[in-house]
């Protein structure tokens, strides 16, 4: 089909293209991390998860032939990754931060590692829903071809929301990352918990890897993520720990993400690599207008070791 | 002695037999018994470090006895764990509070049960949790998150907590320390009326003589671990339970109120603030702290008492108004602090005015370090005159520490508050503003305390004393300020206060 000329409606048509595409690592990374962050605990790990999550997820595709026993693969060694680290952090005197770090380094050397023979090697895509069926335009078409990762992550968002409001899961996780000594008089063992949450969500951060390497851009390189699961760990911040804020504020940020290449397509090229940063812009911009010097953060778990 | 075993209403006895629990070579708790039957209210008093806290737990399942014996309801019980005690009906309300603060009352109470359901239906719930409400003596709003929550309504929800998980023998830990007179009066009549009904059993820890013989039937005394006396309330006079309680009758101390010079020193003029929610401000239109005189603010906790302790410590921003000392503009920065020769005190001052991880010493050199021996600045750390004026300190104000070097966090919460209550009153201090200063402290450190307050103000010393305790307000205060919804309700001098009417600007009916 021949490109439709659209002009400037290029411009918003590319950015929900985009922000569809990009935001999808995002919210799995930051919904995982909302997770284990309302257990009360941080995992700055997920970067390296996220990056072997799109090694292993690559390789299992590759290997089986199946784009799903990759996104599982994924899954399950994000779920590795996040049990060494809620296990490690058991231990008196450990830092989750520090932990976190060097899980990261940990992550990404192993996938850089396991990961050299499957850079050439072309592994099966997952699939896409073509939302834009009604549409005759191609650029529209091309936009609203819709992962089915992307969709899963909303509806994720939406389940995690109301596990937290109406399962006893979720409001123990809660508890657990409000007052250690409150779970314990409860008889909740808090440490059970949050490896549990740190486990499901390394989980979805290793899934967030593989939509990264078999979807978007869709092949296994070392420089897949560039910082992407690090990103996703300060949007949690901004979201102020709700999951469906994390949706919101991962599809803002991709949105952002796409500004650049939209108005490169539509022939603006001036400042090109100032329109790259508008995501890490627009989200200090946010994160400065909904900030008070008066009141502390809303919404945060106070056994979080940054708001201690 | 009755030995109820269980009543019809569901209350049941607990028994300890020959308790003794040691910590290595320290023996807390020395071969303690106490018969408590079913639907008695009994009080446990003691001193700090009586050994209190370790019976309880001991009971409770948190520390395994090294020896002796726990009877419920006439069973022998092992308490191996917590959760053994709460399926035997014994439930416990801390002194700190355990509620979870972000989550509202409502879930806060399904959660803390066994059985809630993996799913909860919100709707079924609430209309269980109104059903049971009503059944209560007193109210609480069951959707706001508990951080909101006044500490009174705390406690309560404490309390209804415990009854809503079934529990029938309930430990309370000084349950009213956090209270005003007319709400700890109005919580523990509710309790006592429960008891009288034969639905629960209360061991009431606890300082305040007042309670004991108000509420409670029958009383046990630890000293260092022993048991040094009880029985019946009845029987027993506040002057035989002091005694056994401290070992001989405290020295009351003669506190003489000089007549001083009152000269205006401070004054607040239309200070506006947010409070720490950021939905209700604080605005106190005109106050003037004079020297020489002890000015009390009297409140219910969470009227705004916390926040103008902040704004006046600088920890807080105010929107509009101002703060004058001596007619100049006052800031509370270090600087201006300095020069007006302010000094502070506040609540939980191991958290607001120490950095716990230091040592004693470099917390009392908080206000000296940075000056040297001529007043100017100085660059290089003086440890000679650290290590002197700690000395001094720690003399003059009877700190208990092992050494100077010691991490103030390791000393107790008496020595903590003497501590720094010595560093704000060293040299010449017109002013100090202090909040709560003998909060959770027993018999000797209030003393002590409030001798020196009483000392300073007859020295001329300006005094503005925030605190939450009526009794403490009327007795070192020359003129009393009440405090409600964030705003100065009422001014009374001290020779014409009436307890009764100030307890109604308290609770906000005039």
């Amino acid at each position: 089909m021949e490109p439709v000329e659209i002009g400037l409606w290029g411009v918003p048509l590319a950015i929900l293209g985009g922000a569809i595409r990009v935001s999808t690592p995002f919210i799995f990374v930051s919904l995982g991390e909302c997770l284990t962050e309302r257990s009360g605990r941080i995992n700055l790990g997920l970067e390296g998860t996220l990056v072997f999550g799109a090694m292993s997820g690559y390789a299992i595709a590759f290997e089986t032939g199946n784009p799903f026993a990759g996104v599982l693969a994924a899954a399950l060694a994000g779920a590795c990754f996040g049990v060494l680290h809620g296990w490690i952090c058991k231990f008196k005197g450990v830092n989750d931060i520090a932990v976190g770090i060097a899980m990261m380094l940990l992550g990404m050397g192993l996938a850089f590692f396991f990961g050299k023979p499957y850079i050439q090697p072309q592994a099966p895509d997952l699939p896409a829903i073509a939302l834009g069926w009604w549409s005759d335009i191609p650029q529209v078409r091309a936009a609203l071809q819709v992962n089915v990762l992307f969709i899963a992550g909303g509806l994720l968002a939406v389940a995690m929301a109301w596990m937290f409001r109406t399962t006893r899961i979720g409001l123990i996780v809660r508890v657990v990352g409000d007052s250690t000594d409150a779970a314990r008089a409860m008889g909740l063992n808090p440490d059970l918990v949050r490896l549990l949450a740190t486990a499901a969500g390394g989980a979805l951060a290793g899934v967030g890897g593989a939509y990264l390497s078999l979807y978007y851009p869709g092949s296994w390189t070392e420089g897949i993520s560039s910082g992407q699961g690090l990103m996703a760990i300060a949007l949690v911040i901004f979201a102020r720990w709700n999951p469906i804020n994390c949706f919101w504020a991962a599809l803002l940020f991709g949105g952002a993400g796409a500004l650049g290449p939209a108005l490169q397509s539509v022939g603006i090229s001036q400042g090109y690599y100032l329109f790259f940063a508008a995501p890490y812009v627009l989200t200090l911009g946010l994160l400065i207008l909904t900030s008070s010097p008066d009141r502390a953060m809303q919404g945060a778990p106070l056994e979080l070791s940054l708001t201690k | 002695m009755s030995r109820v075993l269980q009543t019809e209403g569901g209350a049941i006895s607990v028994e300890a037999l020959h308790m003794t629990m040691r910590f290595g070579d320290f023996t807390a708790l020395d071969d303690v018994s106490i018969n408590i039957p079913a639907g008695s209210f009994h009080a446990l008093l003691g001193e700090n470090g009586a050994g209190k806290s370790t019976l309880v737990k001991c009971i409770m399942g948190f520390y395994h006895a090294t020896s002796g014996e726990l009877l419920v309801a006439g069973h022998e019980a092992f308490m191996s764990d917590p959760k053994v005690a709460q399926s035997l009906g014994l439930g416990m309300v801390y002194q700190h509070f355990t509620l979870v603060p972000s989550l509202t009352a409502a879930e806060n109470l399904v959660i803390s049960r066994t059985d809630t359901p993996a799913v909860i239906d919100w709707r079924k719930e609430r209309d269980a949790l109104d059903a049971f409400m009503a059944t209560m003596p007193f109210v609480v709003p069951l959707d706001q998150p508990v951080s909101r929550l006044a500490a009174g309504e705390k406690q309560k929800l404490e309390i209804i907590k415990q009854l809503y998980l079934g529990n029938r023998f309930l430990i309370l830990d000084e349950p009213t320390s956090v209270l005003t007179p007319a709400e700890a009066d109005e919580v523990l009549g509710h309790v006592r009326a429960l008891t009288t009904a034969g639905k629960i059993t209360v061991l009431m820890i606890t300082h305040k003589f007042r309670e004991v013989t108000a509420f409670a039937d029958d009383v046990s005394i630890l000293r260092r671990g022993r048991y040094v006396g009880g029985g019946s309330v009845a029987d027993l006079s506040v002057a035989q339970m002091s005694s056994a309680m401290m070992g001989e009758a405290p020295v009351a101390s003669k506190r003489i109120r000089e007549t001083t010079e009152k000269q205006p020193l401070l004054t607040l003029h239309g200070v506006k603030a947010q409070d720490r929610t950021g939905l209700k401000n604080i605005e106190i239109d005109s106050v003037t702290l004079h020297s020489g005189e002890i000015l009390g603010i009297a409140g219910i906790s969470g009227n705004g008492q916390m926040e103008l302790m902040e704004v006046l410590t600088g920890q807080r921003r105010r929107d509009s108004g101002e703060i004058t000392v001596n007619g100049t503009p006052y800031g509370a920065t270090r600087a201006e602090a300095r020069t007006h020769q302010i000094r502070y005190l506040p609540e939980e001052p191991l958290r607001n005015a120490c950095a716990p991880r230091m040592s004693v010493a470099e917390n009392l050199a908080f206000r000296m370090f940075d000056t040297g021996r001529d007043g100017r600045p100085s660059f290089w750390k003086d440890g000679r005159a650290i290590a002197r004026n700690a000395a001094e300190l720690i003399g003059a104000f009877q700190v208990k520490t092992s050494s100077p070097a010691a991490r103030i966090a390791a000393l107790s919460g008496g020595n903590v508050q003497r501590a720094v209550l010595g560093r704000e009153l060293t040299g010449d201090v017109r002013a100090l503003i202090i909040s709560n200063p003998c909060f959770g402290l027993d018999f000797a450190a209030v003393s002590a305390i409030r001798d020196r307050l009483i000392e300073a103000r007859n020295r001329g010393t300006a005094i503005l004393l925030i605190s939450e305790d009526l009794d403490e307000i009327m007795e070192l205060s020359d003129r009393i300020l009440v405090m409600s919804e964030g705003r100065i309700a009422f001014e009374t001098p001290i020779a014409t206060a009436d307890v009764a009417e100030i307890g109604r600007h308290m609770a906000g009916h005039s």
